[in-house]
C-alpha cells in the first residue's frame, strides 16, 4: 500500500489512520447491529409492539381466569407467547432487511468478512432476546406484585432461577431459529412463511401419521422447546435436553450452516 | 493503485465480463465507460469483493479487497446510491458506517456539509431523498475513512449540472493530491471533463484503454457537409483526403479543416458545414467502439467508421 494520504480540507475531522490495519472489533460490529435493529421506524415499532403485547397479556392474566391459576409462573408463561411468535420474525428481519433494503452492498463493502457480520447479528439478537425477556419478566413481577396487593392472585414468588434461565435460553434460541431461516432464504416473506409453516406442517404430519410420532418428539421444535417456556413444568431432564439438541440441529444448525456457506460464495448486488 | 488482471465473470452460459485488465495509478482519474450491460458494474463489484470472479484477480494497493482488514480506510466505495435503507435518516446511514470504521461522529457532520446536504436533509429519511441527494450521501459515505482510492459506479447519475461540476472538482482534487479514482459512467461528457485515462468496455471486453488525450487524438477529424454530397466526395478524393461517412449524411475527413476547405473550393463545391469534430469527440469514439463489429482498439488505433452527431 502506498503511503498516500488524501485529506479533504473541508472534512477536517481526522480519521484514525492506524485503524486501517485492524479489523473492526466484533463488539463494535455487534453494537452497530443492535443500533440497526432500532434506528428505523419499522424495527423500533416491532420491538414496541412485542413489548406492549407482553404487558397487555400480564394485565389480562391478572384479571381473567380462575384465581387459582393466577400464579406468578403462569403469568410469566403467558407473557412468553408474543415473544415466541414474534422474536423469530425479528430474527428473520434483522438478517433479511440487508437484502430487501439492499444495504448488504454497503455492509459487506465495509466488512468483507461476511461471517463476521453474521456473527455480530447473532450476538445482537442474543442481546435483544435477553433484554426483551428480562423486560417481560419485570412486567410479570410488577403485575404479580400489584395483583398480590389487590388480592387477585394466588401463590407466592415461586419462580426458580433454573426456570428463568430456561426461559432466557428458549427465547434466544427462538430468535436464532428465525435467523437461521432468514440466512438460508435471504427473503423476508419466504423466511417468515416457511419458519411458521414448516414446523407446523411437520407437527401436523407427525400427529396424523402414527409411525412418525416417535420421530416427532425428537424433531418438532414446538414440542422440544415448550418445556423451556413453561415455568410450571418440571425442570428439563437429560432426555428432554437431548431431544432439544436434536431438533435444534435440524431446524437451527443445518439451515444456518447452509446459509453461511451460501453467503460466503454468493454475489451481493 | 488498482490492478485488475484478466477478470472474468460467467453467469450460466454468458460471459458478463471477459478477461478485463486495467490499472489505475495514484494521481489519476480513470473513466470506466461502456454501454448498459457492458459489464461495468459487475467488474466494479468484483473489484470490491462483492461478486466472486469466475477467474482473474483484482487488487487495491496489491491486496485483494476481501483481504483488507478495514477496507473503508483504503477504498471508498459507491456502487449504488439507492441501496440504502429507506427508513434511516441520511445522517444515521453515515453514523452507522462511521461506527464500523471507528470514525468520530463529528466527521459525519463535516462530510454532510462537504457534500452539500444541509442539516434539514440530514434528518430526513432516505426515502424522501432525490437521486441526486442519494448520490451526495453515497459520496460522503465513500469518503468516511478518507481513503486514498475511490471506486464510484455512475456517481453523476441524478446530479444536476451544478452537482456534476461539484463532483468533478472533488474527484479532480483528490486525484491531484495523490488519490486514485475509478469512476464508471455513461455520461460521456462528464468523464471527458474529469478523467485522465479511459477504459472502455463492450460486451464484457476492454475495447480501448489508455490516456484520454491519445484516445481522443485517434477520434479527431473534420465534419464536412454539402448539399451535393457526391461532388464533395469527389473533391476529397481528388485532394487525397481520407474520409468516412457519418450516420447523418456528413463526411468525417481525417485531416485539418483548412485542407478540406481548400479541396472544396478547388472543386467548386459549396459547403454547408465545416468544423473540427471536437465537440462530443468522446461520444463519437464511444459510439464507434460500441457499435457491433468494432475493431478492438488500443491507443491510436485508426477506426473504420465514425459516427458524427
Amino acid at each position: 500500500m502506498s503511503a498516500v494520504t488524501v485529506t479533504s480540507p473541508a472534512a477536517s475531522e481526522p480519521v484514525p489512520r492506524s485503524a486501517a490495519d485492524r479489523r473492526p472489533p466484533l463488539l463494535r460490529l455487534t453494537r452497530v447491529e443492535l443500533r440497526k435493529a432500532v434506528d428505523t421506524r419499522a424495527g423500533l415499532w416491532l420491538l414496541i409492539v412485542i413489548g406492549a403485547l407482553g404487558v397487555v397479556l400480564v394485565v389480562v392474566r391478572l384479571l381473567a381466569g380462575p384465581r387459582s391459576e393466577r400464579t406468578l409462573p403462569s403469568i410469566v408463561e403467558t407473557t412468553q407467547l408474543p415473544f415466541g411468535l414474534l422474536l423469530p420474525v425479528l430474527g428473520i428481519l434483522l438478517i433479511t432487511s440487508e437484502w430487501s433494503q439492499r444495504t448488504a452492498l454497503t455492509t459487506f463493502a465495509l466488512v468483507p468478512h461476511r461471517e463476521r457480520v453474521v456473527t455480530a447479528k447473532l450476538l445482537a439478537m442474543t442481546v435483544l432476546a435477553v433484554l426483551m425477556t428480562v423486560a417481560s419478566l419485570l412486567a410479570s413481577f410488577v403485575g404479580f406484585a400489584v395483583g398480590r396487593t389487590a388480592g387477585t392472585t394466588s401463590g407466592g414468588w415461586d419462580l426458580s432461577a433454573g426456570s428463568v434461565a430456561e426461559l432466557l435460553l428458549g427465547q434466544v434460541l427462538n430468535m436464532l431459529l428465525g435467523a437461521g431461516f432468514g440466512l438460508l432464504l435471504l427473503s423476508s416473506a419466504a423466511a417468515i412463511v416457511l419458519s411458521f409453516a414448516l414446523p407446523t406442517a411437520w407437527s401436523l404430519v407427525s400427529s396424523l401419521v402414527p409411525a412418525l410420532r416417535d420421530e416427532a418428539r425428537w424433531l418438532d421444535t414446538a414440542r422440544t422447546m415448550s418445556p423451556l417456556f413453561d415455568p410450571t413444568s418440571p425442570a428439563m431432564d437429560g432426555q428432554a435436553w437431548a431431544r432439544l439438541a436434536v431438533s435444534l440441529l435440524v431446524w437451527l444448525v443445518v439451515p444456518m450452516a447452509a446459509g453461511l456457506f451460501r453467503l460466503h460464495r454468493r454475489e451481493v448486488s | 493503485m488498482i490492478e485488475v488482471q484478466n477478470l472474468s465473470r460467467r453467469y450460466g452460459h454468458q460471459l458478463a465480463v471477459d478477461g478485463v485488465s486495467f490499472t489505475c495509478a495514484p494521481g489519476t482519474v480513470t473513466g470506466f465507460l461502456g454501454p448498459n450491460g457492458a459489464g461495468k458494474s459487475t467488474t466494479l463489484r468484483m473489484l470490491c469483493g462483492l461478486t466472486p470472479p469466475s477467474s482473474g484477480t483484482a487488487t487495491v494497493g496489491g491486496v485483494r479487497f476481501r483481504d483488507l482488514p478495514n477496507p473503508g480506510y483504503r477504498v471508498g466505495v459507491l456502487l449504488d446510491a439507492s441501496a440504502q435503507h429507506a427508513g434511516r435518516t441520511g445522517r444515521e446511514v453515515l453514523a452507522l458506517s462511521a461506527r464500523v470504521l471507528g470514525v468520530d461522529a463529528r466527521r459525519v457532520d463535516a462530510l454532510m456539509e462537504l457534500v452539500g446536504l444541509p442539516r434539514s436533509a440530514a434528518r430526513k429519511r432516505v426515502r424522501g431523498y432525490s437521486l441526486g441527494m442519494r448520490q451526495r450521501l453515497g459520496i460522503a459515505h465513500a469518503l468516511l475513512g478518507d481513503p486514498p482510492v475511490l471506486v464510484l459506479d455512475e456517481p453523476a447519475n441524478g446530479l444536476d449540472p451544478e452537482g456534476i461540476r461539484w463532483m468533478r472538482d472533488l474527484l479532480r482534487e483528490r486525484a491531484d493530491r495523490g488519490g486514485t479514482v475509478l469512476l464508471s459512467s455513461h455520461l460521456l461528457h462528464e468523464v471527458e471533463a474529469v478523467a485522465d485515462r479511459l477504459v472502455m468496455i463492450v460486451n464484457g471486453r476492454v475495447r480501448a484503454a489508455g490516456p484520454k488525450d491519445e484516445l481522443l487524438a485517434a477520434a479527431d477529424g473534420v465534419v464536412v457537409r454539402s448539399s451535393d454530397r457526391v461532388a464533395l466526395e469527389g473533391a476529397l478524393r481528388g485532394a487525397g483526403i481520407a474520409w468516412t461517412p457519418s450516420t447523418d449524411g456528413a463526411l468525417i475527413a481525417r485531416t485539418e479543416p483548412a485542407a478540406v476547405g481548400l479541396a472544396a473550393a478547388g472543386a467548386g463545391v459549396a459547403l454547408t458545414e465545416l468544423r473540427a469534430a471536437g465537440a462530443g469527440r468522446l461520444e463519437e469514439l464511444f459510439l464507434s467502439l460500441t457499435r457491433e463489429g468494432a475493431v478492438p482498439a488500443g491507443p491510436g488505433t485508426v477506426r473504420e467508421e465514425v459516427a458524427a452527431r
